[in-house]
C-alpha cells in the first residue's frame, strides 16, 4: 500500500468479493466528517452548496430590495447588517461588496463546487460500477479545500472593510490596489485565498473524476456505453482541469502586484488625487484575458452538468431511450473544445481589434450547433413520450425551457456589433441568470430529486416539489424576462439607484414588481430546503431498488448502500444505458445480458 | 471478479494516470504564465535582463537529478535496495542544491537591480515564474523526503515499484519544464 488506508486502498487494490458488505465500527468522525466514502463527500458538497446559495440568494433578495425600493428606509436592515446598513439603508459600497459576494459564491460556491462536487462525486462511481473514486484521499482533501476556502471567503463578510467589492470578476486595478476601496483592503487578500483553495479542491476532484471514468469502470462498460451523466462530468472536469490553472496564474499575478509592487496589470494610476503610482507599463487587459480564459469555460462547468442529469431524468421518465446518444457525447464534445476558443467575448469593448472580434464572433456563434442539437434531441426524447411528471421531471424540462429561452438571447450578445449597445446593461443579467444561473439550478434540483432516494433511502415531499418547482420557473420568468427590455433601453448594471435618471425612471415599478418577485422566489427555496432536511429524516422510505425503473448500474446497489457500494461483485454490464420501452419490455438493466434475437449496442 | 481485476490491472495504474492529467493541468499553468509574457513582452517600454550564470549550472544540477532519478528506479525495480538508497538521496540532495542555486541567482538579479517594484518588464516575470516553478521542484523535494523515510525505515518493506515511477516521472516533469522556461527566457529576454 503506498499509504496507509488499507481498507480504502483494498477497494480497488485487492477487491475482495465479501469488501461490500464489511461493517467494521467506524467512529463518528471517520465516518461523516473525515470520510472518504464518496457518497458522504458528494453529500457534504451538497449541504456546504446549499448553506452557500442561502447566504448569495439572501445577498441578492438584500440589493433587490435597494433596487425596488431606492427611496425607502428599513430599519431591520440595520438590526441585521449593522453598519453596512446604516439608518436602514444600504451603504453604496456595501451594496457592491453584496454584489460581488452573490457573483462569486454563486457561480464558485454553489453551481461549480455545490453541483459538479455534489453529483460527480456521487455519480461517478455508481454510474461506472466502481467501489470508490480513483483515490478517495485526494477525493476527501478536495472538499477540505473547498471547506477551507468557504471559511475564508465567509469571514471576509465579517471583518471592519468589508469583503471584496470590485465585481466577481476581480478586474484590476480595484482589485489590485489597496486604495482603490474600503473592499479592496484586507477583503480582497482573503477572496485571493479563499479562491486559490477553491482552485485547488476543484483540481483534486477533477483529477479524481477523469482518472476514475477513463479507468475504473467495471467490466463491459466501454465509454460508449456510459450514461450521458458521466460524460458532462467528464467533461466538465477536463474544462476544470484546463482552465483553472490559467485562472490561478493570474491570482498571482495579481497577488504581486497588491503585494511586491510588480506592474502587470498597472499602469499610469492616480488614487485619490494624489501623484501617479510608480507602476508603468502594465495592462488590465492581461489580467481579463487570463480571467476570461477560465471564465468562459467555468460557464460550461456550471452548465455541463446539468445538462447530462437532464439528458438522463429526460430519458428515464419518458421511457424512451435518449434520442441521439451519439450526437449527444458529440455536441458535449464539440462545447468543450469551443469553450475555449470564446473568451474574448466577454471583452469585444476592451479596445479588442475588430477583426480579432469578428473571429471570436463566428466561434461563438459556433457554440449554437451544438447547443441546438443537445435541444432538438432533447424534445424528440420527449416526443409523444408516455411522460411521467415526477419532481425531477419537471425540473429537467424546466431546464430544457430556461436553456432555449437563455441561449436565443446569448445568440444577441455574441455579436460584436450589438454587443455594444447591450454589454454591461441589464441584458446581460438577465441573459446569463437565465441561461447559465437558473438552468444549471434546475438541473441541479432535478439531480437532487431524481437521486434523493438513492442517497437518503428516503423520497421528497411531492406536493412541495410541485409548489417549489411552479414558483421558482414562472418567478424565474417574471424576475428576468423584464430585465431583458431595461437593458435593451440602455439601463447599465451595477448602479445602485436609477431613480434620478430620467432615462430609466419608466422602469421604477417594474424594478419593484422584480424585487417583490424575487422576494417570494426566495421563500420558496427555503420550502426546498425544509423538505430536503425534513425528508432526510422524515422522508417516506424507500422499498423498491429501483423506485424510477431506470437502467443504470446505481440502482442495482442496495438501498443504503455502504463504502464499497455493491455487496458481493460488481455487475457486469452489457448494454448501453438507454433500453426503455424495448421489445416489449418497460426497461432492460444494463446489467442484464444481450438476449439471442438482440442486435447489440 | 477475477476477471475484472485482471482487465483493469492491463490499463495504466490510476495513480499514474492521476499523475498525467496533473501534469497537464501544470503546464497550462504555465503556458498561461509565458503567453501572458508573450503578450507584454511586445508592449513598448518592456525592460529586459540579462539570465545570471548560476542559471546554467543549476540546469546542469537538474539534468543529472533526472538522470539519478531514474538509475534509482532502475535500481529499485532490480531490487538493488542499497543502490535505490544512495541514488535516492543523491537526487535529493541535488534538489536541494537547485534551489538553492535559484534563490542565489535571483538575489544575483536583485543586487544587480532587477527588483519587483515598478516598471513592468521580463525581470518581474522572471521572478514569478522561475520562483514558480522551484515551488514545484520544492513539492518534488518533500515526496522524495518522505521515500526517503520509506526507504530507510527498517519497519517497512515495500516492492511495490508504483510509487517510485510515479515520483520520477514527477521529477523528469520538473527537470523538462525548468528546461523550457530556461531557453523561453534565454530567447525571449
Amino acid at each position: 500500500m503506498s499509504h496507509g488506508h488499507a481498507e480504502v486502498l483494498t477497494s480497488h487494490e485487492v477487491h475482495h468479493d465479501e469488501h461490500g458488505a464489511h461493517h467494521h465500527q467506524q467512529s463518528f468522525i471517520s465516518k461523516y466528517v473525515f470520510s472518504q466514502d464518496h457518497k458522504i463527500i458528494a453529500k457534504q458538497f451538497l449541504i456546504t452548496g446549499m448553506i452557500w446559495a442561502i447566504i448569495g440568494g439572501l445577498m441578492s433578495v438584500l440589493f433587490r430590495l435597494q433596487l425596488g425600493y431606492p427611496d425607502q428606509t428599513f430599519p431591520w436592515l440595520e438590526d441585521i447588517l449593522g453598519n453596512w446598513a446604516k439608518g436602514g439603508k444600504i451603504t453604496p459600497e456595501n451594496y457592491y461588496a453584496l454584489v460581488t459576494m452573490h457573483g462569486t459564491i454563486l457561480v464558485f460556491f454553489v453551481l461549480t463546487g455545490g453541483l459538479s462536487g455534489t453529483f460527480a462525486n456521487f455519480l461517478i462511481p455508481l454510474q461506472v460500477g466502481a467501489r470508490d473514486m480513483a483515490s478517495p484521499m485526494m477525493n476527501m482533501l478536495s472538499y477540505w479545500f473547498f471547506f477551507g476556502g468557504s471559511i475564508v471567503m465567509l469571514s471576509s463578510l465579517f471583518i471592519q472593510t468589508g469583503p471584496f467589492s470590485g465585481g466577481w470578476t476581480a478586474y484590476p486595478p480595484l482589485s489590485a490596489l489597496g486604495d482603490a476601496s474600503p473592499g479592496s483592503k484586507t477583503g480582497m487578500d482573503l477572496w485571493i485565498t479563499a479562491m486559490a483553495m477553491f482552485v485547488v479542491s476543484s483540481l483534486l476532484g477533477g483529477l479524481n473524476y477523469v482518472s476514475t471514468v477513463l479507468n475504473l469502470r467495471t467490466k463491459g462498460m466501454s465509454m460508449t456505453r456510459l450514461p450521458l451523466t458521466i460524460w458532462a462530468l467528464f467533461f466538465t472536469a477536463v474544462l476544470g482541469i484546463l482552465s483553472f490553472p490559467v485562472l490561478l496564474s493570474g491570482f498571482i499575478l495579481l497577488l504581486f502586484d497588491r503585494h511586491g509592487g510588480t506592474s502587470f496589470y498597472l499602469s499610469d494610476i492616480f488614487i485619490a488625487g494624489k501623484s501617479a503610482l510608480p507602476n508603468e507599463g502594465g495592462s488590465a487587459i492581461l489580467y481579463q484575458h487570463l480571467f476570461w480564459f477560465l471564465g468562459h469555460p467555468e460557464v460550461y462547468i456550471i452548465l455541463l452538468p446539468a445538462m447530462g442529469m437532464a439528458s438522463e431524468i429526460l430519458s428515464v421518465n419518458s421511457r424512451k431511450p435518449i434520442f441521439g446518444y451519439m450526437a449527444m457525447v458529440g455536441s458535449l464534445f464539440a462545447i468543450t473544445i469551443l469553450a475555449f476558443l470564446v473568451w474574448a467575448h466577454h471583452m469585444f469593448v476592451t479596445g479588442l481589434n475588430p477583426f480579432l472580434g469578428s473571429v471570436f464572433v463566428l466561434l461563438t456563434l459556433l457554440i449554437a450547433v451544438p447547443s441546438a442539437i443537445k435541444v432538438f434531441n432533447w424534445l424528440t426524447t420527449i416526443w409523444k413520450a408516455n411522460i411521467k411528471f415526477t419532481p425531477g421531471m419537471v425540473f429537467a424540462l424546466g431546464f430544457v425551457s430556461l436553456f432555449i429561452s437563455g441561449g436565443l438571447t446569448g445568440i444577441f450578445l455574441g455579436n460584436s456589433t450589438l454587443d455594444i449597445h447591450l454589454h454591461d446593461t441589464y441584458f446581460v443579467i438577465a441573459h446569463f441568470h437565465i441561461v447559465m444561473g437558473v438552468s444549471a439550478f434546475f438541473g441541479m434540483f432535478a439531480g437532487i430529486y431524481h437521486w434523493f432516494p438513492k442517497m437518503y433511502g428516503r423520497y421528497m415531499n411531492n406536493t412541495l416539489a410541485y409548489i417549489h418547482f411552479w414558483v421558482t420557473l414562472v418567478g424565474a420568468y417574471l424576475i428576468f424576462w423584464p430585465m431583458h427590455y431595461e437593458g435593451l433601453a440602455g439601463m447599465p448594471r451595477r448602479y445602485l439607484d436609477y431613480s434620478n435618471w430620467s432615462s430609466f425612471n419608466q422602469f421604477g415599478d417594474l424594478n419593484k414588481f422584480i424585487s417583490t418577485v424575487a422576494i417570494i422566489v426566495f421563500a420558496t427555496q427555503l420550502l426546498f430546503v425544509f423538505n430536503f432536511f425534513y425528508s432526510i429524516f422524515k422522508g417516506r422510505k424507500v422499498t423498491t431498488l429501483n423506485p424510477w425503473g431506470a437502467t443504470t448500474l446505481e440502482w442495482t446497489t442496495p438501498i443504503n448502500p455502504g463504502h464499497g457500494n455493491w455487496d458481493g461483485e460488481i455487475p457486469e454490464v452489457h448494454r448501453w444505458a438507454y433500453d426503455y420501452s424495448k421489445d416489449g419490455h418497460d426497461f432492460i438493466p444494463q446489467t442484464e445480458p444481450i438476449g439471442a434475437n438482440e442486435s447489440k449496442h | 471478479m477475477a476477471e475484472a481485476v485482471s482487465t483493469q490491472r492491463k490499463k495504466i495504474h490510476p495513480h499514474k494516470f492521476t499523475l498525467w492529467i496533473g501534469i497537464g493541468s501544470i503546464i497550462m499553468m504555465f503556458a498561461g504564465l509565458t503567453s501572458a509574457y508573450i503578450v507584454k513582452g511586445s508592449l513598448p517600454g518592456f525592460s529586459s535582463v540579462t539570465l545570471p550564470q548560476i542559471f546554467y549550472y543549476s540546469t546542469a544540477v537538474m539534468l543529472i537529478s533526472s538522470f539519478t532519478m531514474q538509475w534509482a528506479l532502475k535500481s529499485f525495480k532490480e531490487r538493488g535496495m542499497q543502490q535505490y538508497r544512495r541514488l535516492l538521496t543523491v537526487t535529493m540532495i541535488l534538489g536541494i542544491t537547485f534551489i538553492v542555486m535559484q534563490i542565489t541567482g535571483f538575489s544575483h538579479l536583485w543586487k544587480a537591480g532587477t527588483q519587483l517594484k515598478g516598471t513592468s518588464g521580463a525581470g518581474q516575470f522572471l521572478y514569478v515564474i522561475f520562483g514558480l516553478h522551484a515551488v514545484h521542484v520544492l513539492g518534488g523535494i518533500i515526496a522524495l523526503i518522505v521515500m526517503f523515510i520509506k526507504a530507510f525505515s527498517a519497519r517497512i518493506r515495500n516492492y511495490n515499484s508504483v510509487p517510485v515511477e510515479v515520483m520520477s516521472t514527477y521529477w523528469h516533469f520538473v527537470d523538462l519544464l525548468w528546461v523550457y522556461l530556461f531557453v523561453f527566457f534565454l530567447f525571449k529576454s
